[in-house]
């Protein structure tokens, strides 16, 4: 099985918008391959007759009515916020969906 | 400049708030202009260890759309994680759908214009809403930090993904028109831009005509007004045709269009394109829609806004009909052409005085039709719009067109305004809305105006 590269890893890091140091690099990246190494044992197996699977139960349809529930107080919603700004979250700028 | 000429290709994602009264994967009630964060519980603020579940009216309202599309309903859809990290997004990922949407290929036909596929429909959850503050410029770049309300994140997302058959902005501009009236008249979203309800990502590229490959195309995301997706399409065309001639290639990216200078400028380039890592949402399982719900919805279908414009434009053109659809006016200019008025006069009088109440149609055909005074018609359509009327009562108040009654007061307003007369019989013909003025003063408004005009024109001909 193919080694995540540093480049891969710098990436991926990225996107989770994380800053690693070169020994968290080393560490996470070892990490890392042994996770894949593990998960690619599946792949020595002969899958071709399995369709592929999104969800381990044979189940389908499960939803809820329209109906509203009460919502979270706001001071408990903010609990856990960092840092706020009235009622808002505040956080370090980002960018927007 | 060089002497080839282009061709726009054009595709459009179109996205809509689901008018249901909870979000998509929780219980949270959706009111807009409600207090910041008072809409929120541990699924829509991802608690650890929160579960989403599905509203089943979001996934039913986009079947709906899906069959008034004529798309395939999934037999299997599936929800999947698109990943990316930004504040307005607090689990780390979106719950959209990918490999296996809930609508799949189907067409939108424009009257007097194109057929426009239709690749997919899928449901989605909408992110918050972000406040970026401080800085200089109010955007997110350059702000020292933003403020997120939740509120909005999680509200069910339809998005309508179309081919790229759209070739001008026009095309672009009526097909939009088209599917936002196509969803209002579904009940299934307010769809205003204004709102934000309704927001557009347009795909432009160009190519010269008679090529048949696509070139790199430019996304302009998050557009949210009929002018501005108009005058941005019409910049990326003409900024990507002119790179060409300059002899540039271009690359595939992302634009915001600045309506203020008419300038589109790079959003992400491709380099920094966006990395999903997309794959099947753990949390939930697959939505195979029953095929007798299906088909109930199905039959449930109204008659949709393109179909109608087809039946009307028969009658009217294609503009008319279609703005006769576009503004709801037009079951009342149906109401009047099947009760004998002429369709013109059906489809103006709707459009120009459509307040009343449908069950008054017929009486207000017989009073437009028959030759009654302007003050009975006012009257009439003023007492249609709040009860039932009588048509009776308002055709005994008929026109004064009897030319022995108007001659002699027609022949009066000549003989007192000698002046006028020798500046009409000198060529000024415009003297006329005068004398007309005069007599319809002299009969109280009962007089008929074409018999009115007629009457003078003879008798100042001398």
């Amino acid at each position: 099985m193919a080694e995540i590269s540093r480049d891969q890893l710098l990436h991926v890091a990225a996107l989770a918008r994380l800053e690693l140091r070169d020994d968290e690099l080393e560490r996470l990246g070892a990490q890392l391959n042994d996770i894949i190494a593990a998960v690619s044992k599946v792949a020595e197996l002969d899958l071709s007759d399995v369709p592929p699977t999104s969800h381990p139960l044979d189940v389908v349809n499960v939803w809820a009515e329209d109906e509203p529930r009460p919502s979270l107080p706001v001071e408990e919603a903010l609990a856990n916020a960092p840092q706020r700004d009235g009622a808002y979250f505040k956080v370090p700028p980002g960018g927007t969906s | 400049m060089s002497s080839t000429e282009w061709e726009p290709v054009i595709g459009l994602e179109v996205h809509a708030h689901l008018k249901t009264r909870t979000k998509m994967f929780c219980r949270c009630e959706l009111a807009y202009g409600a207090g910041e964060n008072t809409r929120t519980c541990p699924v829509c603020l991802a608690h650890p260890g929160a579960l989403p579940v599905p509203n089943r009216k979001a996934i039913q309202y986009t079947i709906e759309l899906g069959l008034a599309l004529g798309c395939e309903i999934s037999e299997r859809a599936i929800f999947a994680r698109k990943n990316y990290f930004y504040p307005d997004l607090p689990k780390g990922y979106q719950i959209s759908q990918y490999e296996a949407p809930l609508c799949g290929p189907g067409a939108l036909d424009v009257p007097g214009g194109v057929r426009v596929g239709i690749t997919r429909a899928h449901l989605e959850e909408d992110a918050a809403k972000t406040v970026h503050a401080g800085g200089a410029t109010g955007r997110s770049v350059g702000a020292d930090y933003s403020l997120v309300d939740f509120n909005r994140g999680g509200t069910p997302l339809l998005e309508i993904v179309s081919e790229p058959d759209l070739h001008s902005a026009d095309d672009a501009d009526r097909f939009l028109r088209l599917l936002r009236q196509t969803i209002v008249e579904l009940g299934i979203s307010d769809a205003e831009m204004e709102k934000g309800t309704l927001r557009a990502d347009v795909n432009v590229s160009v190519r010269p005509r008679g090529e048949t490959g696509f070139r790199p195309r430019w996304e302009l995301k998050n557009m949210n007004s009929f002018t501005f997706i108009r005058r941005g399409i019409e910049a990326a065309v003409r900024e990507q045709i002119a790179a060409y001639d300059r002899g540039e290639t271009l690359e595939q990216s992302t634009y915001d269009y600045d309506p203020d200078t008419d300038r589109l400028t790079v959003h992400r380039s491709k380099e920094e394109a966006d990395d999903y890592r997309y794959f099947p949402e753990p949390d939930l399982v697959p939505v195979a829609p029953p095929a007798d719900l299906v088909e109930r919805l199905r039959s449930g279908l109204p008659e949709l806004p393109g179909a109608r414009i087809e039946r009307l434009a028969e009658h009217l053109g294609v503009e008319s009909a279609s703005q006769l659809v576009s503004t709801g006016n037009d079951a009342k200019a149906e109401a009047f052409a099947a009760h004998g008025v002429e369709w013109k006069a059906a489809a103006a009088l709707a459009m120009n005085r459509g307040d009343f109440l449908p069950e008054n149609a017929e009486a207000l055909a017989r009073i437009v039709q028959a030759n009654v005074t302007r003050e009975a018609l006012d009257e009439a359509f003023a007492a249609a719009a709040s009860g039932p009327i009588e048509a009776d009562p308002y055709l005994a108040q008929t026109a004064l067109g009897d030319e022995s009654e108007l001659g002699p007061v027609i022949d009066a307003i000549l003989a007192a305004n000698p002046g006028q007369v020798a500046t009409y019989r000198g060529g000024k013909e415009g003297v006329l809305g005068f004398f007309v003025g005069a007599v319809m003063r002299e009969t109280q408004g009962k007089a008929d105006p074409k018999v009115v005009n007629r009457l003078l024109r003879e008798k100042l001909r001398g």
